[in-house]
Formats: structure tokens, sequence, C-alpha cells
């Protein structure tokens, strides 16, 4: 009987034939982490391989665990299944997974995107026999402009802030799309100050890459000094008592979910920018057709609608569930 | 074109008023007049008819955008709105600037046109416009097709924008836009800046509405100030009658004298340079009925003398505006009201009712009379300052609403469909059921209602989760769950209906709260819901 390369039960994503899972959701004894972000890296494991980038996050946010680093492209082989990492463009030290045995290629996407944010490593194009892709943004609605002219947005933004004595605040993923701001927008406006969540990932970051300097609000700082800066903070700060001291500010948030016009009203934010860590559709599309993969598993976000159309262009598309959406639309953590 | 899109676009980016009335003025300033005139008349929502079918529209769009139907409508379920669906679904192009010359009203004049061109040359016109726009501009292009231009900009911050470029007052303006004018026909002159005197007599007046009251009885001051009303669910109306003509308009804008015939009849023993502010409501055998019997009424173009008999109407009179051809809001409401009642003491007709009048001698009254509002098939009560004048809008202060608490069952969920937008992954739409007792003892549930707002998001969240993991079947965006969780549900009113499998139809239902401590054996039946008839 032929076992499947990779299967999904109610542990994670397992690799029978390695006995080595991959972003588990329970407790096991070997786990492959694709990127640091909370519903990929659990607590609980025996034994955990990551990218080298993403050794200092998972420790920061996980503490004292067994956790051994890989670079990019380097084959480890358990029980005769190769492993490597390859960048998958998501966060810093994000990876795909790629598994192969006996000729036969299976590739993990994690969640990934196409375009360089300048502080990700680039994604790279793995080609395999079975593709397992997000599809968070799996419907053609959505559609990023090139991370310039969101930038670019978001500096005037900042820009009309300061000229009206205003902080302007940015609601931004601590990890991934906080860095992302930090190292692209032009600090000739200002300064950038951050919510203690941020700026305890960006010193876990500044010790293996270079990131601008950035300054953490505490007690001490005076809403004074925040007037005509701007200010990083994760999302659950919206209409927290932390706001109440940078009055008069302006709320943004940047997020791929503010394609829909309502998404801002609805959650009562002033201004919101089209930003994401995940593939838009096209990037999604054209990333499938370049794997060369035949079968593709689609896992987390509009994986039914996604699998469907892939099955209507010819490929051999399957859907399965992991936890890891649970959280994705409410907390929006792209 | 261009420059309305961009004043969509700036008063989209804002949720500060100030910020909006800005960007209108920007707009009102420079526009021309006849894109001034269509401005006012899409936030105002007077838009051009529908030229072209949505389902051509869907299929178009998706043909652009290389995608099959069924794709493109699942995104449109999940983006919720079908202009909006288009405009982030067809695919860029860099050939545009090439429609930015065209102004508002010639896109307006192509819309209205469009009915007459082919399938296949209305296809080729939307590619078009659709390859050659932005992305507001086809958003806000493709608003224009599909109608209900509700965009973030209030009738209210147009008119104050309008007051702030021209300089006339914003009431008058409030006033001029009111009634029935046609866009296409009319000049930013006669409309606005210097109206003719012949088109101000079809115009009602713009209502005053009331603010839930939000201060204590008691911080209103000196009771005998004040008087309360009952305050009735029909559809609020002005009835006019001047130079010959009687007409019948609603709070929405829409002339429905056709719709109540007795009414316009009632309406000619007025005498001319007359305009009563009142509601209609359903009167069957000298009762107030309930607004499902209005229902019947509504939505019907041919009102035969059968429809009449058997569902009659009455208005009853609030307030009169206009008396012996001259405006009298600004007279105080004990004025106006004695007037009023001298008017319908005169007119002496059966389809002509006056509003309750009550004096307050202390605020324990008041707190009786709320008590007894639903005994009367009353929805609360208004409380009105008798030195009021009549004002423009919904403003605070000498007009309150005091509405009667809400009717509230247990039910238990039975059918969930996904929501829109952010939430289209969650399943936030529910249908509810009530217990029945069948001819053999056995109980089943009976849906009673829809309802989908009222939970936190951290509560629709488990509630998805249970339906994903407690579904029984699918019926393509809907399923049926297994009946398991209870919730307590509040509605405004209730009334039998044959149109509903329950027997009854709910006025305004919404969740109040999920009962984690109930079971479904405890959820309220049909029996109980029909015992809230007679509360
Ligand atoms: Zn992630």
């Amino acid at each position: 009987m032929r076992v499947s390369l990779l299967e999904f039960n109610i542990n994670g994503i397992y690799c029978p034939q390695a006995d080595t899972y991959i972003d588990a959701w329970r407790p096991v004894d070997r786990v492959i982490i694709s990127h640091g972000h909370a519903d990929h890296s659990k607590y609980g494991h025996k034994k955990y391989l990551t990218h080298h980038f993403n050794v200092p996050i998972v420790k920061h946010r996980l503490g004292k665990v067994n956790i051994e680093g890989k670079s990019w492209g380097e084959r480890f082989t358990i029980n005769g299944v190769h492993f490597s990492l390859h960048p998958a463009g998501h966060v810093i030290g994000s990876s795909q997974v790629k598994i192969e045995y006996k000729g036969e290629v299976w590739v993990y996407s994690g969640d990934y995107k196409r375009e360089n944010d300048g502080i990700s490593t680039p994604f790279e194009l793995v080609k395999c026999h079975t593709f397992i892709t997000e599809c968070t943004f799996g419907i053609p609605a959505f559609s990023w402009k090139n991370q310039n002219e969101v930038m670019e947005e978001i500096n005037q933004f900042w820009n009309e802030c300061k000229l009206l004595n205003q902080t302007a605040i940015v609601f931004a993923y601590s990890l991934g799309k906080a860095q992302r701001l930090i190292a692209n927008l032009n600090l000739d406006i200002g300064k950038i100050y951050t919510h203690a969540a941020v700026e305890n990932l960006n010193e876990v970051i500044r010790t293996y890459k270079n990131l601008p300097e950035t300054y953490k609000i505490t007690r001490e700082t005076k809403k004074e000094e925040l007037l005509g800066n701007l200010v990083i903070a994760p999302p659950s700060t919206h209409g927290s008592s932390w706001l109440k001291k940078m009055v008069p500010y302006v709320t943004s948030s940047a997020s791929g979910w503010m394609t829909f016009r309502g998404a801002r009203r609805r959650r009562a934010i002033d201004r919101g920018f089209v930003l994401s860590d995940h593939v838009d559709w096209k990037d999604l599309v054209k990333t499938i057709r370049e794997t060369e993969a035949e079968n593709i598993v689609c896992t987390h976000g509009y994986k039914e609608i996604f699998s469907k159309y892939l099955n209507e262009i010819g490929y051999n598309a399957f859907i399965e569930n992991t936890p890891f959406e649970e959280n994705e639309l409410l907390v929006e953590n792209d | 074109m261009i420059d309305f899109a961009s004043l969509i676009e700036q008063t989209d980016k804002t949720t500060k008023t100030n910020q909006k009335v800005k960007a209108l003025d920007d707009f009102f300033k420079h526009a021309s007049d006849k894109d001034k005139v269509w401005a006012i008349a899409l936030f105002s929502s007077r838009r051009p008819k529908r030229a072209i079918k949505t389902s051509s529209l869907r299929g178009f769009a998706a043909e652009l955008a290389n995608i099959p139907l069924w794709l493109f409508e699942e995104s449109y379920h999940i983006v919720g709105d079908l202009a909006e669906t288009i405009a982030l679904i067809v695919p860029e192009t860099h050939h545009k600037n090439l429609s930015l010359k065209l102004t508002l009203s010639d896109i307006i004049e192509e819309i209205i046109d469009l009915k007459n061109l082919s399938e296949q040359d209305q296809k080729k016109y939307l590619f078009d416009r659709w390859s050659s726009l932005n992305y507001y501009s086809r958003f806000v292009f493709n608003k224009l097709i599909t109608g209900g231009f509700r965009i973030g900009v209030s009738q209210r911050l147009m008119t104050k924008s309008l007051a702030n470029v021209t300089g006339i007052d914003k009431d008058i303006i409030a006033y001029q836009i009111m009634g029935d004018w046609k866009p296409s026909e009319i000049s930013f002159k006669d409309l606005i800046l210097s109206p003719k005197k012949e088109s101000l007599i079809y115009k009602p007046y713009p209502f005053y509405l009331a603010h839930a009251i939000d201060v204590k009885l008691e911080n209103l001051g000196d009771c005998s100030h004040w008087i309360y009303e009952n305050k009735w669910d029909g559809i609020r109306a002005q009835l006019i009658k001047r130079s010959n003509e009687v007409m019948l308009w609603s709070r929405g804008g829409e002339l429905i004298s056709s719709q109540f015939p007795e009414i316009i009849e009632m309406g000619n023993m007025i005498e001319n340079g007359t305009v009563i502010d009142g509601e209609i409501l359903p009167f069957n055998n000298g009762n107030i009925g309930s607004f499902n019997d209005l229902q019947k009424r509504l939505g019907r173009k041919n009102v035969t003398k059968k429809t009449v008999n058997n569902n009659p109407t009455i208005l009853k009179a609030y307030d009169l505006l206009e008396h012996n051809h001259s405006d009298i809001r600004i007279k105080s409401y004990a004025n106006r009201r004695e007037a009023l009642n001298k008017l319908v003491l005169d007119v002496n007709h059966p389809n002509l009712d006056i509003s309750d009048f009550h004096e307050i001698k202390n605020w324990e009254d008041v707190v009786t009379a709320h008590s007894l509002a639903r005994s009367k098939n009353s929805e609360g009560l208004m409380i009105k300052n008798k030195n009021a004048v009549y004002k423009v809008g919904r403003k605070k202060g000498d007009w309150w609403k005091w509405k009667v608490d809400p009717l509230t069952i247990d039910a238990v969920l039975t059918y969930a469909m996904r929501g829109h937008g952010r939430r289209a992954n969650l399943f936030t739409d529910y249908t509810f059921g009530l217990w029945r007792i069948k001819n053999d003892e056995k109980k089943e549930l009976v849906t009673f209602a829809k309802a989908y707002s009222g939970l936190t998001d951290k509560e629709f969240k488990k509630v998805d989760a249970f339906i994903k993991k407690n579904t029984l079947e699918r019926f393509g965006p809907v399923r049926s769950v297994q009946p398991q969780l209870v919730f307590e549900i509040a509605f405004e009113g209730i009334a039998p209906s044959s149109r509903h499998k329950s027997g009854f139809a709910v006025r305004f239902p919404r969740i109040l709260r999920w009962r984690i401590d109930k079971s479904i054996n405890e959820a309220n039946s049909i029996n109980d819901l029909e015992n809230l008839l007679h509360v």
C-alpha cells in the first residue's frame, strides 16, 4: 500500500515516512516550523527545526525550546526523506518546506507572497509534484498594488497628520508587517514609535538584520513628542486605553482586508491601506502554474472556492482543514 | 467624472464630518452646473433608471476578467456589493485617462442611453469604460449603473455643503431639494439659486425627526412645558393641498398619493395652502392595526376599491406646517397644534384623525403612559416641547421618542448563512425556530425569524465554529444546523401573518444575547409567541 508523503491528521501536517510534522498544532516529537506567526509555531513540541532567521523569533515567543536552525536550501534527511527550507517571502525567516522521497517532491508553502518586501528573503520558486498552498486571498477580488505605491500612500498620510500636528497610527501585525513598514517608510518625515510588542520583536530581528531606528513607547513617553510622528501598534490595541495618551491621533490599518470599502468603516478606522504579506489572486494562480505541480492542496482561506476553480482549469485540487484560519479573519494577521 | 469619483474617494477616506463637507465644498465650487445638479440628485437618492440588467453586467464582468461566472458570483457574495465587485475584478489596463475628460453628466447621459443599445453594443461600451477608468471612477461608474447610490455622503452633509458654497440657508436648501424634480430637466439656478414659485407648490417640507431619549425625564425641566402623545408605527407622511392639488409624500421623499386614494379624497376637503405632518395608519373597524396590515397596501400600483375596503387607512395628524398659504414652522408647537385641532374639527372626515395630546402634570404620568403604550398598539411615546419650532432633520432637544421595550423570546438556531465582506468566511446570518407541538404530541421547530446582528465578534466566531462542526445539510450558501444553541431574540412588534410559517410576522428581530445557560428544550414555543400578541 502506498502511503501519502504528507497527510493532515489531528496533530498537524504529518510525514509518516520521516515521522515528522510541519507546523503541528498539537504537541509532537519533531516539528518543522514554517514561520513565527503564533498559529504556525505552537508551544510544547520536543524538537523544533526552522530557518536560522526564525530561531530567535521562536525563542522569543516560546522561551526555552529545543530548536535547530537550518540555512536556505540546506538538505537534511530523516529516514530517507529529504527536507529543505526555501524562502516564502511572507515575513522574515518564513520558509516553504520541500519534502522529497524516492523522486517524489512535495512543497508546503506556509504563508507566502511574491513581492520582495525589502526585509524578508524573497520568495523562491520550487518545482514540485504536489503543492500545498495557502489561499487566504484566493478570490479574484484581491489584487495588490506594488509596495512602493502603497508606501507612498502611507507616507502621504503621515505627512498629512504631521501638517495637522496629529499622531499617525498604523495598526500592523507585530511580526512581519511592522518591520516591513519600518524598512520602507520615509523616515525623513519623522520618527517611528512602536508598541512594546512590536519593539521587542524589532530588537530580536536587529541581532541579525539591519532595521532603521525606532522608539519604544513607554510610560515616560510624552504625547507631545509623538505629534507628527508615526506609531506602529498591533491591531489589538485599537480601542484600548493605551491609545488614549496619543490624542490627537488618526488611526489606520495596513492589511489585505482593507480591499473592501466596508472593512475600514466596520472596524471604525480612519484610513485603510491595502498591504498584505500573502499572495493575491493573480500571484496565487501564477505560483501554482510555475511550480508545475499537478496536485494542489488548498488550505487556509477561500479554499473551497479556489480548489473548485483549480479543478476546472485542469488541476487535481483538494482541500484540507487546518486550524490556522480560525483566527485569521478576526485578528486579521496577514 | 474624475472629480466626482475623487469626491467619493475623499469622503470614503475619512470618518470625519468636516472633512467630508470640505471635499463636497471643493466639488461644488468647481463642478459645472449640470454636474452639480446630478450630484445633488445622486446624494438625494434620485438615480437614473437602471438601463441594463444586472445579470448582463455580471456576465460581462466575468468575461472581461476571464473567470467563470460562478467564480464571479462567489466573489460578489463575499464582497457584498456588485459595483465594488466589478471594480475590483476587472483587470487594470494601462490605456487609462481615455475617459478622464468625460464629465459626470456625460457619463450619466451615456448610461441612460444604454437601454437603446443591443446587448453586443452594451458589452462593448462597458468593456471600454471599465478598461479606461481608474479604480474609483470605475466603482462610481458601476454605482451609477446599478443604482442604490448609498455612499458615505448623507443628504444632510450635502445640504450643509451647498449652503457653504451658495450662502443660502441650509434649511431653505433642504426644502428646495425635496419633492419631484428631474435632474435632466432642471438647471442649478432653478433648483437651488432662484427656484420658480410654481415649482415650489409641489414640495413637501423636510421632516423633523425625534431623537431617542437619552436623558432622565426629570432633567427635561418643568413638565408643564411638555406634552406627550403616542408614537405610531405606520408611514410618516405629509399631506399637501395647494392650488387645488392634493399630494401625499412619504418621509423617504416618495409621492405615494396613488397608494392611498381615501386619504387623497379626504385631502380635497381641506383648504388650499395647507400642509399636515402625520402618520398613515391601518384602521380597521375603529382599531389601529399593525404595520403588517399596512404592508398589504404598500407596493401596490393599482389600489382598487376592494383593497381600500379590506384594509382601510387613516391619516393621524401630528402637526401643521403650512396654514392659510404660509409656512408656520417657526411658530411654537402649541400654536401649530391649536390650529391643527381646529382644522381637523372643521374637516370632520373619517380618514383624518388627530394624534392624542396629553398635558404633563408630573413625570410619573409619562412613565405610566409608556407602560400602557403597547396595549394601545402604539410603539411608544413622543415627548414634545410646547415652545418648539418645527426643525429640519433629526435634532436633539425638543422632540424625544421613548420606544416601548422590545418583546423577547428564546429561540433555537436552525439555519445559518455566510456573512458579507470581512465576515464572509463566517456564518453570521441566522434563522431561528420555536417549538410547535404536532398532532402526535411530538415537538418540531418552526422558523419564526432571521437575524444577523447582536453578537460580538468573539461570539460570532464561536457560533461559526459550532456551525461548521454541526452542519446537517447544505443548500447553496445555507446550512441547516444541529439544533443545540439557544438565543434570546428581541423584536419591536408582532402581528398574525399567513405568509410566515410560524403564522406571525415580527418586526425588526435581532439577537439580544446567547443563552448559554439554556438547553433547546427550554426554548419558547409558537404558543408563547402568540401570547405576546396580547401583551
Ligand atoms: Zn503568517
